[in-house]
């Protein structure tokens, strides 16, 4: 009964939200996480089941919004970094290192778990900066430049844990992937609050149109007085921030730093996050919160197959059918050619076509004779 | 009366918010060269391409010799002998001039592209144009001229019946468009149609049998070239008499203007090796100074070294006595420098950013990324140019891709007065804009002279030169080789300073 009064809030917020966003770029994304939660809702038992335990809430959805921080925080940085006309393959690798760096420190060197975060960012920024360095210094062409990170990187990793997987237990460490804020994981605090600080970062001084501008026409842009470089080295740091956060919460996920396994492929999860988000992989406008509700929708994607038993072997095809749909979905070209296919179905439709403008000329009538 | 060679009746076409195209009729007779005029925004380059199948139409029935056509795609149109050169070269630079003309269509065989065949075709297109490339040659390194007869030469490939040549001449030299035309002429006799799009009045009277005006998406009337006088011709592109333009061709530019004599730049042995040759040229404030000289000769590359964008291996710049060195653009815009560059599209405007904020960037740029304007300040500021310069528009957040080339240019030049310039440096403001927008830009120019302002302004049209500037360079083969000054001005002078220490003919 309480779930059955909850599913409909959910649905009725979620719908209003959908409303609200009908003349955005972001509600064909928005659409598809409702689609695909609509799917669950129906055909996935327990999928909306919520319970509270010790004061937490658990369920499905909230393993959802705790598993995809990951991918939600890759995208913050990744969308930025495609909206200046580049990518970042690197990510995933330099999780590996962050999650390296802290476990190392922890629990070889015995830090605080204070000095083991900060020190793993540090390291994360600098990984960013480098490949800042390659693309805005050396002019490098972003794949090749951050391929580099991406191979190395986890050997990088592998010798600073020495070829182990380490484990911890360290509480501050382990709450971070783990612990719960207002009865929520607080990894979705972290996500949120990433967002605002991207949010404010970007949109609330120029640095956000100067990476519209740049990835649109990068040579316009330096007539037009914008330091180009500066912008690309900006963003591609900032990635390997939000690349080393997503991999500190990944090692306190599983207690351990698990130097081949971090992060593995979670790059591409990004990249099809930012798209899936409405962003254009040519750069130049991009969308934020798309891009991580295009997180969202990913982690919910993932979760789906698990709950129906999809072994993880070929989870990777329907998930690329999937998301081909969405990506679809979101090009104009191909709803034009949609709706050029569907036209012989309009003469089915037809009656009811005419039928709704006969009603909606009805409508129109009153609403003209109104004063 | 015999099949006109292209019959279009009733064809309209909308876009969200404008209506591009309002029942135009078009008939061109086989054997003529028709001129389709208009200002910018009227809708030819629409037309163009809902004619070639880039734009769907929304009415209106095209007969290509009698029979109806609808191609859906530029290849439809090609196959039905309708080919096309754009205003903007549409090849492909990386590509060798072989490749580029024969690109789509390459010969085969089983499977596989026959090299010889290629080369072998694209030699002959250009002997059809009387020029001899070396075809297995990069594109990007033949100049903007050359690239264009390329153009024309792809698509004379194609057994084409129609020609369809967009703002062909923008880029040519006077020689080269002779050339050009003396190849129209003898297609014409072969029977070919051409629609011919320029702004050059003087080409369209020189090269046209008819006439099709349009204005504002609609047809103001199709005439006899030879029965219709420039000032008609114009009134009926604009709409309105000439008052406008005669005014202004009245005002010479006067030093009357010029502030002080120090000047504002002040550039000494200024050069770069394979670029521009050591030049000297001094700018005042209140003071137009023009750059004269052919294509090629070093114009552009002597705009780029004073704003920064390449950096000159010798000589010195001052900016009001002192000497500094710009490392880029930044460095420039921060003595208040502004340029709009010859290639809008290259490296002026933001085709997917909003007038709003194309407009904004400059000034942003400049205070920083923290200092952002607000979104009143910027919308003000929009506005404030979108009215100021009759930049043509449905709203300030209208992408700037979508505007003609005329807006786009005054959103350029917003962008620039938005940042309070001294100097400005106007590279071919005009070039690929109607009369309309061309005497409001002049008018522009003048208006910013008597505010104070250095102009350096860069024109292929010496008759615009001579209008506006107090003192002309001419440059020629990358080299100052003369400087005119008030009283000796005009364009038999600039020509002849052209023409005397020209040898050989320059390089294109």
């Amino acid at each position: 009964m309480i779930d059955w009064l909850s599913d409909l809030v959910f649905w009725i917020v979620f719908a209003a939200i959908l409303f609200a966003l009908r003349r955005q770029r972001i509600f064909w994304t928005v659409g598809a996480l409702a689609l695909l939660l609509l799917f669950n809702q129906f055909f996935t038992p327990g999928f909306f089941h919520l319970q509270v335990l010790d004061g937490h809430l658990y369920g499905s959805r909230i393993d959802v919004l705790n598993q995809g921080a990951k991918v939600m925080l890759l995208s913050l940085g990744m969308v930025l970094v495609i909206a200046t006309g580049g990518v970042d393959l690197s990510v995933g690798a330099v999780m590996a290192i962050a999650a390296a760096v802290s476990s190392r420190l922890l629990v070889t060197q015995h830090q605080p778990a204070g000095i083991a975060i900060a020190t793993a960012l540090g390291i994360s920024v600098l990984a960013g900066a480098w490949n800042g360095l390659l693309v805005a210094g050396f002019g490098i062409q972003p794949i090749v430049a951050t391929l580099v990170l991406m191979v190395a990187g986890r050997g990088i990793a592998q010798l600073i844990t020495e070829g182990q997987i380490i484990n911890f237990l360290d509480p501050t460490m382990v709450y971070l992937g783990n612990g719960h804020l207002f009865g929520l994981p607080f990894t979705l605090t972290l996500v949120v609050v990433m967002l605002l600080l991207t949010y404010f970062l970007v949109r609330r001084t120029a640095l956000g149109l100067f990476i519209e501008s740049v990835g649109d026409n990068d040579e316009a842009s330096r007539y037009s007085g914008i330091n180009a470089k500066q912008v690309k080295f900006l963003v591609y740091t900032f990635s390997g921030l939000c690349a080393g956060l997503a991999g500190l919460v990944a090692c306190s996920n599983i207690k351990s730093a698990d130097a081949n396994n971090i992060g593995l492929y979670l790059e591409l999860d990004a990249i099809l996050a930012v798209v899936v988000g409405g962003t254009s992989l040519q750069g130049g406008r991009f969308y934020l919160v798309g891009a991580v509700i295009g997180g969202l929708f990913i982690q919910t994607l993932t979760t789906t197959f698990y709950a129906k038993n999809v072994s993880s072997d070929i989870a990777p095809v329907p998930k690329a059918l999937v998301i081909i749909a969405v990506c679809l979905l979101q090009s104009e070209v191909f709803r034009t050619r949609l709706a050029r296919i569907l036209r012989p179905l309009e003469k089915l439709l037809k009656p009811i076509g005419s039928w709704l403008s006969r009603s909606q000329a009805t409508i129109a009538r009153h609403d003209s004779s109104k004063p | 009366m015999p099949t006109p060679l292209l019959e279009i009746t009733g064809l309209s076409k909308s876009f969200p918010g404008v209506k591009a195209l309002d029942v135009v009729d078009l008939v061109v007779p086989l054997g003529e060269i028709h001129g389709l005029m208009g200002e910018n925004g009227a809708g030819k380059s629409t037309l163009i391409k809902v004619l070639t199948g880039v734009f769907a139409r929304d009415t209106g029935v095209t007969r290509l010799s009698g029979q109806v056509v609808a191609p859906n795609s530029p290849r439809e149109a090609e196959a039905l002998g309708i080919s096309t050169v754009y205003q903007e070269v549409n090849l492909i630079p990386h590509l060798s001039v072989a490749e580029n003309i024969c690109i789509g269509r390459q010969p085969m065989l089983l499977g596989t592209i026959r090299w010889g065949a290629i080369v072998k075709r694209a030699r002959a297109a250009l002997a059809r144009l009387d020029l001899s490339l070396d075809v297995n040659r990069q594109l990007s390194s033949y100049s903007i001229a050359i690239q264009q007869m390329v153009a024309i030469a792809r698509a004379l490939d194609i057994s084409a019946k129609l020609l369809i040549l967009d703002e062909p001449t923008s880029s040519l030299d006077k020689s080269e468009v002779e050339e050009l035309f003396k190849k129209l002429r003898i297609l014409r006799q072969d029977g070919l149609g051409i629609i011919f799009i320029t702004h050059f009045l003087d080409q369209v009277y020189e090269i046209t049998d008819a006439i099709t005006v349009l204005r504002n998406g609609c047809r103001v009337g199709c005439f006899a070239t030879k029965e219709l006088p420039r000032i008609n011709l114009v009134a009926h592109m604009i709409g309105k008499t000439l008052r406008q333009t005669e005014a202004l061709e009245q005002t010479r530019a006067s030093t009357a203007t010029i502030r002080s004599e120090a000047p504002m730049l002040e550039a000494r042995a200024l050069g770069k090796k394979g670029s521009i040759q050591p030049l000297d040229l001094d700018i005042r404030p209140g003071e137009v100074v023009g750059l004269a000289g052919l294509l090629g000769s070093g114009r552009t590359e002597t705009a780029r070294l004073l704003f920064g964008v390449d950096h000159p291996d010798q000589g010195t710049i001052r900016i009001n006595g002192h000497a500094t060195r710009f490392r880029s653009p930044r460095s420039a815009i921060r003595y208040r420098i502004a340029l709009t560059p010859e290639d809008r599209k290259l490296a002026g405007i933001i085709p997917n950013l909003t007038i709003r904020e194309n407009i904004m960037l400059a000034l942003q740029a400049s205070r920083g990324s923290w200092r952002r304007l607000s979104l009143a300040e910027q919308e003000k500021l929009a506005d404030k140019f979108i009215q100021s310069l009759a930049i043509k528009t449905p709203s300030r957040e209208q992408i700037v891709r979508n505007l003609s080339g005329g807006n786009q240019q005054k959103v350029l030049l917003a962008r620039w007065l938005a940042t309070e310039p001294k100097l400005f440096i106007l590279d071919e403001p005009t070039r690929g804009i109607d009369v309309g927008a061309k005497a409001e830009i002049e008018k522009l120019i003048q208006s910013l002279r008597q505010d104070g302002l250095a102009v350096l302004f860069i024109s292929s049209e010496l008759e615009e030169l001579v209008r506006q500037s107090q003192r002309v360079v001419v440059l020629r083969d990358r080299r100052k080789v003369d400087e005119l000054t008030e009283g000796a001005i005009s364009e038999e002078a600039i020509m002849e300073s052209i023409a005397s220490h020209s040898v050989e003919r320059p390089e294109a």
